[in-house]
């Protein structure tokens, strides 16, 4: 696991066994082949993102004429052109737009399902069971199927194309994910913490505020890197639902595909711009991140 | 199974009845139930509730409706637009598509995932590998898809894709590519086609030039680094040149490199004696070679055929034929990562005893890897395998931005031909509806066996 051995020393050793001659050898022989398989996979992985990073850095005319592992030969080519081209053509609004679709929604979805997933996991109420599996159910439900509806909805009363019409989707659609995390996570808390806070006479609201919410933390974090991911590289949502105004970066990119070959630039300084906030992220609190997929997915 | 790994990553059977700081005694789960009242759990409840009836609930009643009306919404069609779906040219196309996807990318990831979780156990660096394959799924798959844009690149000068099979390719046959060429022959040339080759009449020896004219090389084949034609340096050495024996304009002597002509860089050149390739040389930019270390005598000299294929240039991945395919490549590049983590964890969760064991016995690792790691990850695999299976079927960014809008329909599936239909143009809700819902149906099965799975593993 990416993080388990960065994070948790004692594990590497719980699962590193004491192993005997034999084997020690086998390895020692298969060790070498490992090794420059493992180095040329990891060179098949890394070499796509290297290519973006190396095509936005360097002129449309010097990535029309040739590759760019070139650059190894020539790294004077290298130039930050591209980017202020890209920012100069009003690029940092759909930047913003994305900024501003996906930090209200991450808020709005830990806010919603957290109050939901206390209430599934330490309230009783009619139908409870029943109501659970189904949010399980809409885990995997198509967004498709709420397109058409919701856009004649939005067109309805107004919000058609707005950032708070995208927001609101992208939290309906987050919901059943954050609340199947979060309850899992919460029926964990010992009873006898909440019971003693109901005892002093505590409110439902103040033990979720202070009991609830403080010890959910580690899921919280979690649920809310993949909610960022998710909504900032988002298109689908954002092609249908996003007027031109309100765009993310993903859709005022789709927009420039269809001349690749003439806006290789842009596309390129685009997509390595819109990339780096997830990745940054992504390597800050890759721990979260895969506790959050684990708990997604292994149900 | 549970015991031997200690941390709240693992999955593990019960993980959804522990939290971070669960108690020596866990309450029973009926003692939890003496809460507040119905009224304040409602109150929790509403907004996640009212945002999912009428974001999620409500449009999937809504689309079963409409999948049964025109494009307009007014004249009722019945099962019309389902019928569309399994008829048109263009939406079957679309559902193989998806079928070559469903078929192809699982399994080729679930695979991968395990190969590289298994080996990633025998490096050190393992923490660094699994963090560059894992770090696709923090990108957006808009901006994978111009990443895999550039890697598909047709031109192998531009393409790091065809680049690489240029390359490999051009390592086993080195061959310029002189398709058509073809030798000046007639009474005054020492040289004749033979068999796709060319080869010099009579056996030559050292200190006597070869000439080889060449004519039938179109233009644009000509490379772009041929200088004009020199007559090797006469010397002790077998030597000779290869040249394109035709002056631009017209004039000059058949047979002879005059001054214009251009020497055929690249060329393979082989000295020949009774059958046997005894040596081996390439023309240099003004067409000359010369055999060095090669023993004194006669010589038959030798232009092999593969001078004379065209040059290798790769493959059209963006193409019609292979578009699909491609595609996978980039969604396999994606996700492989998300297979790896989980299937490591599994991994670390298998007791080592089992496998230590095994070995005793003298199992080979193959026979262990086969009869014990893998039925034992089998839960595993099953949970990246179906959530695949989810994803393929959803899959839509890829295709749509990878795709040249000239292929698009034969790359084709059936979440983007929802998009399309509905909003990209086609501007038909009622068959954009029947394709949601068709889309539903196909995804009902794994959201039944969520459920069936969860309510076995909550109680």
């Amino acid at each position: 696991m990416t993080t388990a051995t960065a994070s948790a020393p004692a594990e590497v050793h719980a699962g590193a066994p004491r192993r005997n001659v034999i084997t020690r050898i086998v390895d020692r022989l298969g060790g070498g082949a490992v090794q420059v398989v493992m180095v040329l996979l990891g060179l098949f992985w890394l070499v796509p993102t290297l290519g973006l990073m190396v095509v936005s850095l360097r002129s449309p005319a010097v990535n029309g004429a040739e590759g760019w592992w070139t650059v190894f030969t020539k790294p004077a080519e290298l130039t930050i052109e591209n980017y202020k081209n890209l920012l100069a053509s009003g690029f940092t609004s759909s930047f913003w737009n994305t900024v501003f679709i996906t930090v209200p929604t991450t808020v709005l979805v830990i806010g919603i399902a957290a109050m939901a997933a206390y209430a599934f996991a330490w309230m009783d109420f009619p139908g409870r069971d029943l109501s659970f599996l189904i949010v399980v159910g809409l885990l995997i439900v198509p967004i498709q199927i709420a397109l058409i509806p919701v856009a004649i909805f939005y067109g309805g009363v107004g919000i058609f194309g707005t950032i708070p019409g995208v927001v609101l989707f992208h939290v309906a659609f987050g919901l059943p994910f954050a609340i199947f995390l979060l309850r899992n996570f919460f029926v964990g808390i010992p009873a006898s913490l909440l019971e003693a806070a109901r005892m002093d006479g505590a409110s439902e609201v103040k033990i979720f505020v202070r009991v609830v919410f403080p010890l959910g933390k580690p899921a919280i974090a979690s649920l809310g890197i993949f909610q960022f991911l998710w909504v900032w590289n988002d298109m689908l949502i954002a092609l249908v639902f996003a007027d031109t105004d309100n765009q993310p970066m993903t859709k005022a990119l789709q927009s420039q595909m269809r001349q690749f070959g003439s806006n290789v630039d842009i596309l390129s300084s685009g997509a390595f711009l819109s990339l780096i906030i997830p990745l940054v992220l992504f390597f800050a609190f890759q721990r979260y991140f895969v506790q959050g997929m684990m708990a997604g997915s292994v149900k | 199974m549970t015991e031997k790994v200690d941390g709240p990553k693992a999955p593990r059977e019960d993980d959804t009845s522990r939290g971070p700081a669960s108690g020596p005694a866990e309450t029973p789960r009926t003692q939890r139930r003496l809460g507040p009242s119905p009224t304040v759990a409602i109150a929790f409840l509403l907004p996640a509730a009212l945002l999912l009836g009428i974001w999620v609930v409500y449009p999937i009643v809504y689309s079963i409706f409409r999948s049964l009306f025109d494009a307009t919404g007014s004249g009722f069609v019945g099962l019309g637009n389902y019928a569309t779906i399994f008829t048109d040219s263009g939406m079957l196309t679309t559902i193989r598509n998806n079928l070559i996807w469903v078929v192809v990318a699982p399994i080729v990831v679930t695979t991968l995932g395990l190969i590289f979780a298994v080996l990633t156990e025998r490096i050190k660096w393992a923490t660094a590998f699994k963090l560059i394959v894992f770090m696709p799924m923090a990108v957006s798959l808009m901006a994978a898809g111009v990443i895999f844009r550039l890697v598909y690149d047709e031109d192998p000068g531009k393409g790091v894709a065809n680049a690489i099979l240029t390359t490999v390719h051009d390592t086993f046959s080195s061959s310029q590519g002189y398709p058509d060429a073809r030798p000046r022959e007639g009474d005054q040339s020492g040289v004749v086609a033979d068999k796709g080759a060319i080869v010099t009449k009579q056996p030559v020896q050292s200190g006597q030039p070869v000439l080889i004219p060449i004519v039938g090389i179109k233009p644009n084949i000509m490379p772009s680094a041929a200088q004009p034609a020199k007559a090797a340096p006469p010397g002790n050495a077998l030597s000779g040149t290869v040249w394109f024996d035709f002056t631009p304009g017209g004039g000059g002597k058949n047979g002879t490199p005059d001054a214009t002509e251009k020497g055929l860089p690249g060329m393979t050149v082989e000295a020949v004696k009774d059958g046997q390739v005894a040596g081996t040389a390439t023309t240099a930019d003004d067409g000359s070679f010369r055999f060095d270390g090669l023993a004194a005598g006669s010589y038959v000299v030798r232009l092999p055929q593969s001078n004379f294929e065209a040059s290798y240039h790769g493959l059209t991945w963006l193409g019609p034929t292979l578009i699909t395919p491609a595609i996978i490549g980039a969604f396999v590049w994606v996700w492989a990562g998300f297979a790896m983590v989980l299937i490591a964890a599994g991994l670390a969760a298998i007791p080592r005893d089992s496998l230590e064991a095994a070995r005793i016995d003298g199992a080979t690792e193959w026979q262990v890897f086969r009869r014990i790691t893998v039925p034992l990850l089998s839960p595993v695999l099953l949970v990246v395998f179906v959530t695949m299976i989810i994803n393929t079927l959803k899959v839509f960014d890829l295709v749509f931005i990878i795709a040249p809008p000239s292929v698009q329909p034969q790359s084709n599936v059936v979440a983007l031909e929802m998009w399309r239909v509905s909003f990209g143009g086609g501007n038909n809700q009622g068959l954009g509806s029947a394709l949601a819902i068709f889309l539903l149906i196909l995804v009902l099965p794994f959201m039944i066996m969520n459920i069936r799975r969860f309510r076995r593993e909550d109680t």
